[in-house]
């Protein structure tokens, strides 16, 4: 027993049991079969479909794609780099509430700050209309603003909302760059911006490599945003494939090409992962903002207020104006957006108490470094590579075994219908898939803070594994699985493309009810459904922001880690 | 190239809470050119402020710092780092982990052509016997290796003053006298006007012509 207080590991200890192991093995089972049902399903179709699919549909969608990505790509840079240098380098009115204020639109789900901007930026729409006033017109025939419903628009749009993720990554990167760096390259000649060219840029490529990769991520993710704006991606074929055409093999193979952009962009999250350290390596005085005046500190303050502005107050002061409207009516709120709301909070919560339990799973089991440490890790990192696939691909691949499996048990238990199918349980796995790698990585991180000498002093004492994990360590790791529990509850309701393909009959979530409306073209309850979401999802940007850049030198890593989608 | 420092009767503080802190009050000194100088002191007395106030880091409250013709700071005037002609080797030597040890040195001749660069460069690294490590990086070099390149980049500019804050304190013992003394040879060679701060007594004989000490934000002796 003395031997435990030496370096080496006690291996008994830290070994997960059998039971621990063939549950994570399953989590990470049912991460990889989707993916292996289109990899099935798209070698399964006849060749004929594949060289209608080639020449017709794939290459306008994936020139859509990519034109997109490339633009969402440049302009999240440009604004999540530029403003996190701002606030880093930069002291002017306002740094610090812009600071954490710059978070704020990841609140906005892209869909809904789409659907904002199509009523605030429509032709006879309050912007608009302004500034035909100021310019002294009084018709839409004298002025207008280029049609949001373009390409234009949809980079626009969402690199407006997504930048922050690129903004977080280097902030946090730009926060922990040692001073003296900067310093070094000023006695060597070289300016401000010198110094931020050739050294501070340098060295954060690798965080903004990570920020970038889940800012498009997300955008290929979107459907409600493209699909409002009236550009034909990957994403809205698969969905329309499906939906419309009935043709599910035909969105097996658009979903399979969406898998390569996947695997890319997960290879470069991967590779700006590996090398994210390299910069903050020596912990040493961070770089002090310098005090901008006069006109200067002003021109500073509308540059990093307009994104905020933009991607989040004025939509979100669009919803609140929009729904106080419909409330003053009197009219009340109809029963059908009532059942949403309901609906809503009972998938979110499903999906949050599955996909925490599954994560303290598998993060408790790969933590284990017992007889098989390889083999853990590697199934842990399979089970949360689902935040990777995007919604519609998750759910046409989990379509297949599941409308399978469903006919099977109705004619085993001689149930009328698609009993998983009808209750929900497919949609509720789809989105446990896609949200696990919040609570894997935040109980992961918090395990790694627990010292190994209290589950040696619990064992010591006479408890056993189960009962040290659950009187030691959960009470411990409280915390991170609040925090967690908070990022899938709110992602689970905000969650549209798996929600639309996976639904059950007459099922619709504040999500679905919004996107039904826009594509109507009736702007009725949709405004107060998508400040319902907004609200919720403010909780856990406050969240963020309090505990990200609040002195924690490393926050590159977890930062985007608990963060992502 | 190299010049003559000159420093009168300088504060220098940072804006607290309550109004200005002073940390460095009625400093003067002067240094020839070629000639280096040893500012000596317990941590906390003000050498590194100094120190980051010639090189342009620490605003000047009043008083002025001269190197050969050019003013560098008043209370009203601020040179800019990259203007002043000054070069500075860091405490944590603060070699750029992204670039290899030869790029590195070429960091500051970015203006010069790209066969002078080169040659420069290579003298620099023979100078400070690494001619084989250029293509290594920061992380592939020991600490009296990393010291030496941090040497060799702020000399490579040819900067008209040389600082070095506590430049020997990461270094174990036996490297330390060693490299102590290589670099007081190096700097002699060059005709390198020089200021060194550091705590250790030793050190300051080993490399200086002239010493001071300070206490307390003041300079008592310069000899």
């Amino acid at each position: 027993m003395l031997g435990l207080s030496f370096g080496r590991r006690p291996e008994g200890l830290r070994a997960a049991g059998p039971l621990w192991r063939a549950a994570t093995l399953l989590v990470a089972l049912g991460v990889l079969a989707p993916v292996a049902t289109l990899a099935w399903l798209a070698l399964g179709a006849d060749l004929s479909h594949w060289a209608h699919l080639l020449r017709y549909v794939l290459p306008q969608a994936a020139l859509n794609t990519a034109v997109l990505l490339a633009g969402v790509g440049t302009v999240v840079l440009v604004i999540g780099t530029g403003c996190a240098w701002l606030v880093s380098s930069c002291d002017f009115p306002g740094r610090r509430v812009l600071h954490w204020a710059l978070l704020l639109p990841l609140a906005m789900p892209t869909y809904i700050v789409a659907f904002a901007y199509l009523d605030l930026l429509h032709p006879i729409g309050p912007v608009q209309g302004a500034i035909r006033w100021l310019l002294g017109y009084d018709s839409p025939r004298q002025f207008r603003l280029p049609d949001l419903r373009s390409m234009g628009g949809a980079i626009f749009v969402l690199g407006f909302v997504l930048y922050p993720y690129v903004y977080m990554t280097a902030r946090a990167m730009f926060m922990t760059q040692p001073a003296h760096l900067m310093e070094a390259a000023r006695t060597l000649g070289e300016g401000r911006f010198g110094a931020f060219r050739r050294v501070a840029l340098p060295l954060a490529r690798p965080a903004l490599a990570v920020g970038l990769s889940l800012a498009l991520l997300e955008t290929l993710n979107d459907i409600g945003a493209s699909e409002f704006l009236g550009i034909n991606t990957l994403t809205v074929s698969v969905y329309t494939t499906w939906i419309t055409r009935s043709d599910l093999a035909g969105a097996a193979q658009i979903a399979c090409a969406m898998l390569l952009v996947v695997v890319l962009l997960v290879l470069l999250e991967r590779h700006g992962r590996r090398h994210q350290r390299f910069g903050s390596a020596q912990r040493m005085r961070a770089m002090q903002p310098r005090a901008l005046r006069g006109a200067a500190a002003w021109a500073a303050t509308t540059a990093a207020a307009l994104p905020v502005l933009i991607g989040f107050a004025a939509p979100a002061a669009y919803l609140v104006w929009e729904s106080f409207k419909r409330l003053r009516l009197g009219q009340g709120v109809s029963q059908g957006l009532v059942h949403s709301l309901g609906n809503t909070l009972a998938l979110a919560m499903g999906v949050t108490v599955i996909a925490v339990a599954a994560g303290l799973v598998v993060a408790w089991t790969a933590r284990s470094h017992g007889s098989m440490p390889n083999r853990a890790r590697w199934q842990a990192r399979v089970a949360t590579l689902g935040y990777a696939l995007p919604g519609t691909v998750l759910a046409i691949g989990l379509l297949t075994p599941a409308l399978a499996f469903d006919a099977q048990l109705a004619e085993g238990l001689r149930l009328p219908g698609l009993p998983l199918m009808g209750l929900g349980v497919v949609l509720v796995v789809a989105c446990v898939i896609r949200f696990l790698a919040m609570p894997v990585g935040g109980i992961e991180s918090g395990l790694a803070r627990i010292p190994p000498a209290l589950e040696q002093a619990s064992r010591l004492l006479g408890e056993n594994a189960g009962g040290t994990l659950r009187r030691v360590h959960l009470p411990l790791l409280q915390p991170a699985i609040a925090a967690s529990a908070l990022l899938v509850f709110v992602d689970a309701m905000k969650e549209l493309p798996a929600t639309l393909l996976l639904r059950p009959a007459n099922f619709d979530t504040l999500a679905t009810w919004l996107y039904a409306e826009a594509a109507r073209g009736t702007y009725e309850e949709g405004a107060i459904a998508a400040l319902a979401i907004v609200v919720a999802g403010l909780l856990p940007v406050v969240l963020l922001a309090r505990t990200q850049f609040r002195g924690a030198p490393d926050a590159g890593a977890p930062l985007s880690e608990n963060l992502h989608p | 190239m190299t010049a003559a420092l000159n420093i009168h009767d300088l504060r220098l503080g940072y804006q607290g809470p309550r109004g200005l802190h002073t940390v460095v009050e009625g400093f003067s000194l002067a240094l020839e050119a070629g000639r280096i100088g040893c500012l000596l002191g317990p941590s906390g007395c003000g050498k590194t402020t100094v120190l980051r106030a010639i090189a342009g880091f620490e605003p000047v409250r009043a008083g002025r710092i001269e190197l050969g013709e050019v003013l560098l700071s008043t209370a009203e005037r601020h040179l800019p780092p990259e203007k002043r002609r000054v070069g500075m080797m860091f405490q944590e030597y603060a070699l750029f982990p992204h670039l290899t040890a030869a790029q590195n040195v070429g960091f500051g001749l970015r203006r010069a052509a790209v066969a002078e660069r080169t040659a420069r460069v290579r003298e620099m690294l023979t100078l400070v016997g690494l001619a084989e490590a250029g293509a290594r990086f920061p992380h592939e070099l020991s600490g009296g290796q990393q010291q030496r390149i941090a040497l060799a980049r702020a000399l490579a500019p040819a900067p008209a003053l040389l600082l070095l804050d506590e430049p020997f304190s990461n270094l174990d013992g036996a490297t330390r006298e060693r490299l102590t003394a290589e670099v007081r040879d190096i700097l002699r060679q060059a005709g390198q006007t020089a200021i060194l701060v550091t705590h250790n007594e030793r050190e300051a004989q080993v490399m200086a012509d002239r010493i001071g000490t300070m206490h307390n934000g003041r300079l008592s002796r310069w000899v």
